[in-house]
């Protein structure tokens, strides 16, 4: 490791403002910091001493805890191949390989789309590049059906570092998820890409690159259509799949947010480690159990009022989205607020439309709104307290 | 088994004890409870023992200890000046004289960029010779007549105040007078060891300021029985982490200031100053401050004169094996300095950690780092119990947005919404800092949010920008 410090130290001025590749120098600045932690110390006034956490620590926890989604979601999208070309039970190697081929593509673009912009944009502002999208370019790809096109993807990604991030400041001065906004551009522009029967099973992992659909296995098919369970609810039949298998994950759904179980996993280890709130997370399901409650006659055959909570990306949104610190309410008491409202929204959305699918993205996107209004209110409480005390 | 002597409590040894000695001084004082803050443990805590050090040659008062003071010098290079005459005054108040801790000749006045004074330097005499003021007794005098033995003799120069956390001015008529006798910041000096053998001068001292105004005396919960049961101040006991020993945390939780109000602060020591100026009529400056830190081979107490020059107190006690970085003060809110700068005036500490600019730790984002302390369970630190740290005076990370929300609410004990208040001061919203409470903060109450910021700003300097801005606005 020292020589390759030497090394790094060596080439270093080629990279610093007179170089010969001073364009590439935040670039460079950011592969040193990924390899070392940066030696600055503490400016002569002020604390001298630093806490070991920073902004890539945290970051890096949260792609950690995206591991487990990552990795059922893969073995799904095999699992779901094989069982609609007629395989009864799939081998379980098969079915992670193939969905290890199919997903990776679309984690590649995700993250060279995304983070090539970032990088730009960093160099261009002359700043240090910052460690954001390594959550958002994890998140994405898992929240789209496996047979989006990759170029849908890249255009998505693309409109959302820059729309919905680097033309608010960039890293912690965004006003909306960003992962979320990539999906809602899916949504809008796109319908027909990231809803109906034909998204959610992949036939042809080679195909679905480009977008064509029809050959499996040298048999041609025109579609492998299967739905979601919110796909059921929204056409009125009764849900095929059974509570037991919303919770474990093997249905057909986007790519990371099937399973109850590999949430689960991610969820503990952001609580644990304390990256994300407690608070925001027990209060989105605490929503949407209150308002599924409420409506729990107005479901179809074979589905729980309780299974609300545990399909649609409802779990996936609750741990992963709305615990986003920069997005959400900032001050303690709104958090309940927040997450409270989140889960309500979210569930009202799918009852009064039945099923429809993007109830969980744009209950998070108005939320995203109203986050700095609750954090108003709540300081504004202080505020009014500081100024009685003065008058009395 | 712990003795339990009526006059003179000890300090607990066991859970019953503790609970004792605490009800006999909650018998004459009320105990706030602190649940935020962090202590933070430090490898080469000073030992409550004081060891001799040489004097210095040289002496400097550096006129940026005294925060928000226009300096004018009344001694002119060659001056000889005796222990207690005026080096320089404020500008816009002539009467808060700054003066010598030592008779001797005055040998330079440093200046800096645009002929600013970087200090007032004084050779001292081997003999001392003090100004005399006279020995007065406290409880003959008013308030008028301590205040103005206190301009006069250069120790109202030591008072601060709050709003804006600068000088005290003499003119106001503060509501009250705080006083911490207890620092919990990381290697900072025990009050209880500096208070031995001075506990007749620190009586004096707070009967004089009760002269003045009301007086707040914070303890903590194993304090000795000199401040415990201290006359003529009201005394409130804080049980909490770090920062539960800053002034400003005390004030907020017993009587926050409100738009209009000041408030006058003093460190403890420079309470027995005070006593000692009516007890022996000389203006003594002698502090017994700690030398600690994970650099330091002896860490102990030592007596030093304000603006010692530094050298003199830390000779030989510093490791050569790497890069030490030097603080007048304690790690958290203390200056960078280097081995020719003065012992600050307000500084009850000197520490040296090392600078660590060459650490060249690799994969920060993964790696366990068992040496490392973090607040965050990303790391092994929360395993490791009472584990003391050698820390270096690496950030450890690049400057970024603000990003996770929360950190700083679970270090700061006061009725205040730090994160908040920060950011209307980097945005320059004058009404929203008055309205969220900026009158009643000072740098160093943000000293450990700055310590847990996982992005790395620099929050005291941007708190002291702010406060700069509002007093600037309200002139």
């Amino acid at each position: 490791m020292s020589a390759l410090k030497k090394y790094l130290d060596k080439i270093k001025p080629a990279f610093q403002k007179d170089g010969k590749f001073h364009a590439f120098q935040s670039v460079f600045d950011g592969f040193e910091t990924f390899m070392f932690v940066p030696n600055t110390t503490a400016k002569a006034r002020g604390a001298h001493i630093h806490d070991a956490i920073d902004s890539k620590r945290i970051m890096s926890f949260v792609v950690i805890a995206l591991i487990p989604c990552l990795l059922f979601g893969m073995f799904n999208v095999g699992y779901q191949h094989y069982l609609a070309t007629g395989i009864a039970t799939p081998d379980l190697v098969d079915s992670f390989i193939y969905g290890f081929l199919a997903v990776l593509p679309k984690v590649v673009v995700s993250y060279v789309v995304g983070l090539g912009i970032e990088f730009t944009v960093a160099q261009w502002k002359k700043e240090e590049i910052q460690e954001g999208f390594l959550v958002s370019g994890m998140l994405i790809p898992l929240i789209v059906p496996i047979n989006c096109p990759l170029w849908i993807i890249a255009l998505a990604t693309a409109f959302a570092v820059i729309f919905a991030k680097e033309v608010f400041g960039g890293t912690g001065m965004n006003i909306f998820n960003v992962a979320l906004v990539t999906r809602a551009f899916l949504f809008f522009a796109y319908p027909s890409m990231m809803s109906g029967d034909k998204v959610w099973v992949n036939g042809n992992y080679i195909d679905s690159i480009i977008g064509v659909r029809g050959v499996v296995d040298g048999q041609a098919y025109d579609a492998v259509t299967m739905a979601t369970p919110l796909g059921e609810l929204a056409a009125g039949d009764a849900v095929s799949a059974s509570a037991m298998d919303t919770i474990t994950g093997l249905i057909p759904g986007s790519i990371g947010e099937t399973s109850v179980i590999a949430i689960a996993i991610g969820a503990i280890i952001l609580l644990w480690s304390g990256v994300a709130s407690w608070k925001t997370m027990l209060s989105v399901f605490v929503g949407g159990a209150l308002v599924a409650y409420l409506f729990k006659d107005n479901v179809t055959d074979n589905f729980q009022w309780w299974e609300h909570l545990t399909v649609g990306g409802f779990c996936f949104g609750a741990v992963f989205m709305a615990t986003d610190p920069v997005t959400s309410a900032r001050t303690e008491c709104g958090k309940y607020i927040y997450g409270f409202l989140i889960g309500a929204i979210a569930i009202l959305i799918r009852v009064l439309n039945p099923g429809y699918p993007e109830g969980m993205m744009l209950a998070i996107l108005l939320m995203n709104v109203f986050a700095p209004l609750i954090d108003y209110c709540v300081v504004q409480s202080n505020i009014n307290k500081r100024i009685k005390r003065a008058a009395k | 088994m712990c003795d339990l002597i009526v006059e003179d409590v000890r300090v607990p040894i066991c859970y019953l004890c503790e609970t004792i000695n605490l009800l006999l001084i909650l018998n004459m004082a009320k105990v706030i409870k602190l649940r935020k803050g962090l202590n933070i443990n430090l490898k080469g805590k000073a030992e409550a023992k004081v060891i001799a050090i040489d004097a210095s040659d040289v002496y400097g008062l550096v006129p940026d200890a005294f925060v928000g003071v226009k300096p004018k010098l009344v001694a002119k290079e060659g001056d000889v000046v005796k222990a207690g005459d005026a080096l320089f005054v404020d500008k816009l108040h002539p009467e808060v004289k700054f003066v010598s801790p030592v008779s001797g000749k005055v040998t330079s006045v440093e200046r800096g960029d645009r002929r600013k004074i970087l200090s007032v330097q004084v050779t001292a005499d081997k003999q001392q010779v003090y100004a005399d003021f006279g020995k007065k007794n406290v409880n003959s005098l008013s308030g008028e007549q301590v205040k103005s033995a206190l301009l006069e003799s250069g120790l109202f120069a030591f008072f601060l105040q709050r709003p804006y956390a600068v000088t005290a001015n003499p003119a106001d008529a503060p509501k009250a007078i705080f006083v911490s006798t207890f620092c919990d910041m990381p290697l900072a000096a025990d009050f209880e060891v500096v208070l031995k053998g001075n506990e007749a001068d620190f009586q004096t001292g707070i009967d004089a300021l009760a002269k003045i105004a009301k007086v707040h005396l914070g303890v903590k919960p194993s304090a000795s029985s000199a401040l415990a049961n201290a006359k003529n101040a009201v005394v409130t006991v804080f049980d909490g982490k770090c920062p539960a020993g800053n002034v400003g945390v005390q004030i907020n939780n017993v009587s926050p200031v409100n738009k209009g109000e000041v408030v006058w602060t003093l460190g403890a020591e420079e309470v027995i100053f005070i006593g000692r100026l009516f007890n022996t009529g000389k203006v003594d400056l002698t502090r017994t401050i700690a030398v600690a830190g994970s650099e330091i081979k002896a860490p102990a107490y030592v007596k030093a004169l304000v603006g010692q020059q530094i050298s003199s107190i830390v000779k030989g006690n510093i490791a050569t094996d790497k890069k030490v970085r030097l603080i007048d003060g304690n790690p958290l809110t203390g200056l960078k300095v280097c081995e020719t700068a003065f012992l600050g005036a307000h500084s009850t500490e000197i520490t040296a950690i090392p600078e660590g600019d060459e650490a060249d730790e690799a994969f920060g984002w993964i790696m366990p780092r068992f040496n490392q302390f973090s607040t965050s369970r990303t790391y092994c630190s929360w395993l490791m119990g009472n584990k003391e740290y050698s820390l270096d005076a690496r950030v450890k990370g690049g400057e970024r947005h603000m990003i996770m929300s929360g950190e700083y609410d679970s270090v700061f004990p006061m009725d205040i919404y730090p994160e908040q208040l920060v950011k209307s001061i980097i945005a320059g919203d004058i009404e929203k800092m008055e309205a969220l409470g900026i009158y009643e903060v000072a740098p160093e109450d943000f000293a450990v949010c700055e310590f847990v910021d996982s992005s790395k700003l620099e929050l005291q300097r941007i708190v002291r920008e702010g406060l700069d801005m509002l007093r600037k606005e309200n002139e």
